[in-house]
């Protein structure tokens, strides 16, 4: 296999006459804590949508994991892992049977099920809530029980979206070092985010703007080449050139 | 000045979860008030009792002079309401949201035009567009020219830049000094961001139903009381494992392309240079900073723990 979790060539997609995402061209190394920024509107969750085969890029086209996200989508989906603010864990079951369902649809077989649960409930601490709803958990522990879980079946890429949104400043320290283990683990991490100083903790990032990557590199190559001192201020630079999104 | 929000021992519970816990605090007319602490601190409680949308189970309130439980009807006339979920008809046109909101409160668009002009004229030329078709900064500048359109006393926005961009953040914060400044609104605004205190007058930092202080955005950096010093190294990841196994480091967090320290008395910056170095990192820099609002915030947390 390539050195590559991700490979995108020519990605777009169009809603009617507006194309959401514009001949997005990029790659991403195994192992690689990847950033991917834009404003609102500009064409990242089409994009990230269509990277985890659920939904056809309507030109170009991507490899994730080695597959192709049109052609071999199932085998896509199986080989990543996927987290968001909005959706994460059912709230009405238990730690433990959030456990069993994702270990399930994933295929692990219920002693690999139990073997690794055993493991992620210590490593977070959480072995004497296995029975505990989830709704009941504190945000912060549940964020990091969802990123767990997200990676649960050993994918080789696990896309976060905004994972971090709304939790405290400690909590979402702690998600970075979750983040951090999972990719010494050689897992690929492609990640979204609002959060400036998040953008700091990544090896690459990107930043959308109008359907189209405006610049990737390391955040301190970005920041030179904007010759700024925060990647706050490199994504004004390149943010607020935006003519929709904004709208 | 005079207080128009006033909150005395607000209590809530939730079976056994202590939404609110005692929170006092008054807001003066004229101000920005923001209400700064993650998901699940307490702030949509605080903003529904004064909305006068839930009941407190303890304590009382007011706004503009007004018990939020027995004068609900006359202050849901005087306060606009942006809730943090997109709460507008998604299939009536953004002009025919704007037209049911101000006639509900029994005005017109053409009466209050002044006060939304500078917000709605952003979104006029989508006029007879559907409010459910709307990117989600367009929809944010429906939901505040709506909350906007009876001419409210007092503007309560919940978490209105939740998900947002940094520069559209930044863009409705300004949208936000321009009614505080020409029109005088008074506006009580919540949000998970650290780094929006700097467009408020004052602050309330909440965490598990308790506001952990309460001052200007200066005054809560002011009050800071360790010294903060920020540190780099060429190892960075290796760096922060390093900083949290020596004893003498009191706190360590990452920020951006650096970490923030707080040490032990008796360390000395030469002293922790050295270690570092012993532990096998280069180009080691230690410069003295100002905290931030998510450096005292974490403080706070720390105390409280």
């Amino acid at each position: 296999m390539s050195e590559y979790a991700i490979v995108a060539e020519g990605l777009t997609k169009t809603f009617g006459t507006f194309t959401a995402t514009d001949h997005i061209t990029f790659e991403v190394r195994k192992g690689e804590i990847f950033g991917f920024l834009g404003a609102n509107g500009a064409g990242k969750t089409t994009a990230m949508r269509m990277l985890c085969g659920l939904s056809r890029p309507s030109e170009g086209r991507a490899t994730v994991a080695g597959f192709d996200v049109e052609r071999e989508a199932e085998q896509v989906k199986r080989n990543i892992g996927y987290m968001s603010q909005k959706f994460s864990l059912y709230d009405d079951l238990t730690v433990e049977e959030n456990l069993r369902l994702f270990g399930g649809i994933y295929g692990m077989t219920s002693a690999d099920i139990k073997h690794k649960a055993n493991h992620l409930l210590s490593n977070l601490g959480l072995t004497d809530l296995r029975k505990a709803m989830v709704g009941r958990l504190p945000l912060g522990w549940k964020q990091k029980l969802a990123f767990s879980l997200s990676i649960f079946h050993n994918p080789k890429i696990v896309f976060l979206d905004e994972p971090t949104g709304g939790v405290d400043p400690v909590t979402r320290r702690q998600f970075w070092e979750l983040i951090y283990e999972a990719a010494d683990r050689g897992i690929t991490v492609f990640v979204t985010t609002h959060y400036m100083d998040e953008a700091e903790y990544c090896d690459r990032v990107s930043i959308m703007v109008d359907g189209k990557i405006e610049a990737l590199d390391t955040p301190s190559q970005l920041k030179k080449n904007f010759s700024v001192g925060t990647m706050y201020e490199v994504f004004y630079a390149l943010a607020r050139k935006a003519k929709r999104g904004a709208g | 000045m005079s207080s128009i929000v006033v909150a005395n021992s607000l209590s809530k519970q939730y079976g056994k979860v202590n939404a609110l816990c005692s929170l006092s605090f008054e807001v003066n007319e004229g101000e920005i008030y923001g209400i700064i602490g993650p998901d699940g601190a307490g702030k949509t409680s605080l903003f529904r009792i004064l909305t006068t949308l839930l009941l407190p189970d303890g304590g009382n309130a007011t706004v503009d002079g007004l018990d939020v439980v027995r004068h609900y009807r006359e202050i849901r006339r005087r306060i606009g309401y942006m809730p943090g979920r997109f709460s507008l008809y998604p299939d009536l046109s953004v002009e025919e949201n704007l037209q049911f909101f101000a006639s509900i409160f029994g005005t017109t668009i053409e009466a209050n035009y002044h006060l939304v002009a500078d917000i709605y004229r952003q979104i006029e030329r989508f006029s007879t567009r559907k409010a459910g078709a709307l990117s989600g900064g367009m929809k944010q500048k429906l939901a505040l020219s709506c909350a906007l359109i009876h001419a409210p006393r007092v503007l309560f926005l919940d978490e209105p830049t939740t998900g947002v961009d940094p520069v559209s953040r930044k863009e409705f914060w300004e949208m936000l000094q321009k009614l505080r400044t020409e029109h005088g609104i008074t506006i009580l605004v919540s949000t998970p961001y650290m780094d929006e205190a700097a467009w408020c007058d004052r602050i309330a930092l909440i965490q598990n139903g308790r506001f952990m202080q309460e001052d200007t955005p200066a005054g809560i950096v002011k009050s800071y009381k360790p010294v903060l010093w920020s540190v780099k190294s060429r190892q960075m990841h290796e760096l922060l494992h390093d900083l949290r196994r020596f004893n003498m480091v009191k706190t360590a967090f990452s920020f951006g392309e650096t970490y923030h320290i707080t040490l032990s008395d008796g360390l000395s910056i030469p002293q922790l240079k050295g270690h570092l170095e012993t532990c096998g990192h280069e180009q080691v820099e230690i410069t003295p900073i100002a905290p931030s609002i998510e450096d005292c915030f974490m403080e706070l947390m720390n105390q409280t723990l």
